[in-house]
């Protein structure tokens, strides 16, 4: 009898895949929707004012860059981004770690908080230009009041996921309170959190241009916006692509911290 | 069956009366006028039909759970809430993945209840216990492994390392190779009496595994379920060297049985052979 593999085939279960057929299924799963643009674009059943190619919106990202100041736009919206961002996560962090180790915080802040992050973001933009008025610090806003809420709930459950015995049994060696957050809960959940601060930052710049609808006269969102009124679809895909990239490089930097900050996450027993 | 004792001797743990209550949707009697005492020095382990409670004993002991009823004592002071003295070992997952082998069992020196008045002596002894303790456990070669890098039976050596790392006087084991192989359980009930007799300490140990309770104790407390209490209290005919042999001997055999049959009989739980004829026949 033929001696013959037993490998189950492609698309069995959860089945087996070699890394080959893997970059292969990934390569294909990038340029077809590539290809599709381009043949659709190319097909004069769409109008190329609602639908450019591949090629137009390229040279239009030439353009913005050339003479455009494409760099500034991209800078200015790192900025805001960054900036709403970061302010968000160094506040909810204490109190997310205060919301996942003390019962009595969690009772107290935790259905507050389910509550207001159910209020659409955009829905505060007329409070926060009356509040904060329509310079930076609106924009900004913005985006805190759009990522905090969420991030509280997430690192408070990244703090209650800590296993229960890793926490007894630092309590049995004699460990404090303050030494339980401190040796215990933080390290545990960093992993997580650093996950829940890369998951954040995403829905961050999903709030830029929401953000910049708010008398902005830069920023990517900004543009977008603008070529909207001048029917420039070309920017217009130009503009989100280019925030889809940033946001993937952001996303690869973070996963690249992971690896380097929590090694032994990543070993192979 | 107890040991006749030495009246001035005080008991390393002393519980009288203690009961646990747990107080929900549901009023459940977790336990209920557990009297025992543990010597110093001394090895008990704890066995029962599920819903016994004698994981519940065991973290009460350990401050983790508290008692709604009774006193309970370690070391001559009342218990109130989790200490150094009462170190506890648990079936997985306490291991801190961050940390590696030897970070794990150096974890106590870091707290500051081991930092309180220290010489450069205790320091330098201290550093040396480690590497003493990774040795017993056998473990040398892995001070710098991670825990995800270990075997189950590995992970719960470096568990029992860390655990007598601040040397407490009493190590709480609660089913510590429940999630381990039998040949792997084996090597690690040698491994524990070695501990045993080195350290000096004195444990209480929970498990469903009888033949490891015979094997490791010196007596074995059975309880009964609903409501958890004490139902009987074996002294183990085996001296204090314990060898693997020793499970196939008459007295060990006939003691394991008598042990099985009792906690059969106190879990409430029976064959309904009745049912079974109704299925076969259908």
């Amino acid at each position: 009898m033929a001696s013959t593999s037993a490998r189950p085939g492609l698309w069995s279960i959860r089945g087996p895949m070699t890394q080959r057929r893997y970059w292969l299924f990934a390569a294909v799963g990038l340029l077809l929707p590539m290809v599709l643009w381009w043949a659709v674009a190319n097909s004069g059943w769409v109008e190329k004012v609602f639908m450019p190619a591949p090629g137009s919106v390229w040279e239009r990202t030439v353009l913005w860059f050339d003479e455009d100041h494409l760099m500034a736009d991209m800078a200015i919206s790192i900025y805001r981004v960054t900036a709403g961002w970061l302010l968000s996560a160094v506040i909810a962090m204490p109190i997310g770690l205060l919301i996942g180790t003390f019962r009595p915080v969690q009772a107290l802040l935790e259905p507050l908080t389910d509550f207001i992050r159910y209020m659409p973001a955009v829905a505060f933009i007329p409070l926060v230009m009356l509040w904060v008025g329509i310079d930076e610090g609106s924009k900004i806003a913005i985006i805190f009041i759009g990522t905090f809420f969420q991030m509280i709930l997430m690192v408070a459950e990244d703090v209650r996921r800590v296993p229960a015995a890793q926490i007894e049994a630092a309590q049995t060696l004699g460990a404090t309170r303050g030494e339980i957050i401190r040796l215990v809960l933080l390290p545990s959940a960093k992993p997580a959190l650093l996950d829940t601060m890369r998951v954040t930052m995403g829905w961050a710049w999903t709030y830029l241009v929401v953000a910049e609808l708010v008398a902005a006269n830069s920023g990517l969102g900004y543009a977008i916006l603008k070529a909207q009124r001048f029917l420039q679809t070309d920017k217009i895909f130009a503009g989100i692509i280019l925030i889809g990239l940033i946001g993937l490089v952001i996303d690869q930097l973070f996963r690249l911290v992971h690896r380097k900050a929590f090694p032994w996450m990543h070993l192979k027993s | 069956m107890d040991a006749p004792k030495v009246v001035s001797m005080v008991p390393k743990i002393r519980i009288r009366g203690l009961g646990k209550i747990f107080e929900g949707a549901q009023r459940v009697v977790a336990l209920q006028d557990i009297d025992l005492d543990v010597q110093e020095n001394e090895f008990v382990t704890l066995v029962g039909a599920s819903g016994c409670g004698k994981s519940t004993l065991l973290r009460i002991i350990g401050g983790l759970e508290y008692h709604t009823s009774g006193e309970l004592q370690a070391g001559g002071k009342t218990v109130a809430g989790p200490g150094a003295d009462r170190a506890m070992v648990f079936q997985h997952y306490s291991l801190y993945p961050w940390l590696n082998v030897i970070d794990n069992i150096r974890f106590s020196r870091r707290l500051k209840v081991n930092r309180e008045d220290l010489t450069s002596a205790d320091v330098e002894r201290a550093s040396g216990r480690a590497d003493a303790l990774l040795s017993l456990v056998g473990l040398s070669s892995m001070a710098g492994a991670y825990p995800n890098q270990l075997s189950g039976g590995m992970q719960q050596r470096v568990a029992i390392a860390r655990a007598l790392m601040p040397k407490p006087e009493i190590l709480l084991m609660d089913e510590p190779f429940g999630a381990l192989d039998a040949q792997t359980r084996e090597v690690m009930h040698d491994l524990i009496l070695h501990v045993f007799n080195l350290e000096k300490a004195t444990i209480v140990f929970v498990t469903h595994d009888v033949e490891e309770a015979i094997y490791l104790g010196q007596r074995v407390v059975l309880l009964a379920p609903r409501p958890g209490r004490i139902d009987t209290i074996y002294k183990v005919p085996l001296g204090a060297e314990r060898h693997q042999d020793m499970k196939h001997t008459r007295e060990f055999l006939d003691m394991k049985r008598e042990i099985l049959d009792r906690i059969r009989e106190t879990s409430g739980m029976k064959t309904d052979t009745g049912m079974l004829d109704k299925m076969s026949a259908v």
